[in-house]
């Protein structure tokens, strides 16, 4: 039995992904919005709120204001909202708000970066190194790979987990990528590749980490009375939480036990649901390491299970929890805030029954989450079948 | 030189200029609050705990042990490339506060968790005359 909801995604959509030359951050910004108004059977004209994120390749400090802009849109409300990987779950929450406290009838959340051909490599993970602190971080030459990587030493020391349980949560990315006709990685990969890869920053290699991506992802969201004359099912938004602990690794008060704990138990609390009810979760992967942590501190496996389980195929279709059924960041796409956004999308194809070779059967609670900088900003949404 | 082979060194500010004067000394140098007398990292204008302004600057012991490392193969930027593989750990410093260091010498040979260090610094670089600290493993 539903929970009594008022706000639901009734559009989602996302652009081709990966390498898109002659794209622009600003093109698939508004390529992704319309394919996602077109979901949710919506002209440009009906959209009362947009909320957006940020960008890399045109990086500007009113990004709602530039996309309104281009698109030729006027909405009552705007607003950009930035909070890392975690921006896409908390532009759904604020959407979700602004609908229920009846300020908007549909936000339209949108991403979109080109940072695979609109920038160099090089040039990417300098400006993602920014996420450290300017004075006591990025002097010693830190990268975000590597602020991951001292809470995966951290992880392996205080809960035995292993290597071989963090390349567990890449070959099941690369598994569920494989089902994905989109997906920018579509080479299988086993344990052994991931193990053998190049070391970024020990204990992480290259296939331990997540991808950069041309892409772009967009919502819908609406109030419930406005969401009656979708054209596709709902997907209720039932709950949502949200909690910060730190910016900096360094200001961290764990680094084993993060914010991903609370924000779940709010949104599993406001939705009345247990993670056990969840059928299928999609979970910020940025890198093995985040997925392993999240999904021991959000509830669905103890300290220490979740590894064994994955390389037991937990993850999989059919699995304990089908997770990342698209291929996360790890195998899907990453293109920066849409990133995040991707995970959301995929769980309303889930709910809706569209995911066709990847479709967990009968799935009616999708989880979602999403982590920004080294685990410090984390949003959690609990989403059904409407 | 181009942005991609600067070296990022800190430009202090009011609330840190107090900790780079001291590395220039060769002192590693905390805050500690007047109210609550928590020692806190990074510096700030008041007590992150407390919210007591202006916390005292004292002289720290400049040790402490190992409480996560990482030896990085993929450098930010063409800055970096010639120190690599270089060790990054985190530090909890004898009065609590957690640092983040370069680890030098043996200490960055085989670092284990837990591992005690002390800091050193490094010569005074850049505009600002930054001696960044680093760890060595703790002698006797």
């Amino acid at each position: 039995m539903l929970k009594d909801w008022r706000a639901a995604i009734t559009g989602a959509a996302d652009t081709a992904v990966g390498e898109l030359p002659g794209s622009s951050c600003m093109g698939l910004h508004a390529e992704a919005a319309l394919l996602a108004l077109a979901d949710a059977g919506l002209r440009p004209g009906q959209i009362d709120g947009v909320l957006c994120a940020y960008s890399l390749t045109e990086p500007h400090p009113m990004l709602a204001s530039v996309f309104c802009e281009y698109l030729g849109i006027r909405p009552s409300y705007s607003a950009a909202i930035q909070a890392g990987g975690a921006t896409g779950c908390v532009m759904a929450m604020q959407a979700q708000a602004l609908v229920e406290a009846g300020l908007c009838r549909h936000v339209l959340v949108v991403a979109a970066d080109n940072r695979l051909t609109g920038m160099t490599r090089d040039r990417a993970v300098a400006a993602l190194a920014d996420f450290g602190h300017p004075q006591f971080e990025r002097p010693y030459g830190v990268t975000i790979p590597a602020l991951y990587a001292l809470v995966a030493q951290a992880y392996m020391h205080e809960y035995g987990a292993t290597r071989e349980h963090l390349a567990a949560m890449a070959v099941a990315a690369r598994t569920h990528a494989l089902r994905h006709p989109k997906a920018q990685m579509r080479r299988p990969i086993a344990i052994a590749d991931v193990l053998a890869s190049r070391p970024i920053a020990e204990p992480l290699c290259l296939l331990d980490c997540c991808l950069i991506s041309d892409g772009g992802a967009a919502l819908v969201v609406s109030a419930r009375d406005a969401a009656r004359d979708a054209p596709k099912p709902p997907a209720a938004l039932l709950g949502s939480g949200q909690k910060n602990t730190h910016e900096h690794i360094i200001a961290a008060p764990s680094l084993t036990a993060f914010g991903c704990r609370e924000s779940a138990a709010q949104a599993f609390g406001r939705a009345g649901v247990r993670p056990a009810d969840i059928d299928v979760a999609e979970v910020y992967d940025s890198f093995t390491i985040t997925l392993l942590v999240e999904l021991e501190s959000i509830g669905f496996f103890e300290k220490g299970e979740a590894g064994p389980a994955a390389l037991a195929g937990a993850l999989d279709l059919g699995g304990r929890l089908p997770c990342n059924t698209h291929g996360g960041l790890l195998s899907y796409a990453h293109s920066g805030a849409a990133g995040g956004l991707f995970h959301l999308v995929e769980a309303v194809r889930q709910l809706r029954g569209e995911a066709e070779a990847r479709q967990v059967r009968g799935a009616e609670l999708a989880f979602v989450h999403g982590d920004g900088g080294i685990l410090s900003a984390h949003c959690s949404l609990v989403l059904g079948r409407g | 030189m181009s942005e991609l082979q600067a070296r990022p060194l800190p430009v202090p500010n009011a609330d840190t200029a107090p900790f780079w004067d001291g590395c220039a000394r060769g002192e590693l140098v905390l805050q500690s609050c007047r109210q609550c007398g928590t020692a806190q990292f990074p510096p700030r204008s008041l007590c992150a705990r407390c919210h007591a302004p202006a916390p005292a600057w004292r002289r720290a012991s400049g040790r402490g042990r190992i409480a996560s490392f990482t030896r990085v193969h993929r450098p930010p930027s063409a800055a970096f490339k010639a120190g690599l593989p270089y060790v990054i750990a985190l530090v909890d410093l004898d009065e609590g506060p957690r640092i983040m260091l370069a680890l030098r010498g043996k200490a960055a040979e085989a670092p284990r968790i837990g591992d005690r260090v002390k800091v050193g610094f490094d010569p005074p670089a850049g505009p600002h005359g930054i001696a960044l600290p680093h760890a060595l493993t703790e002698g006797p």
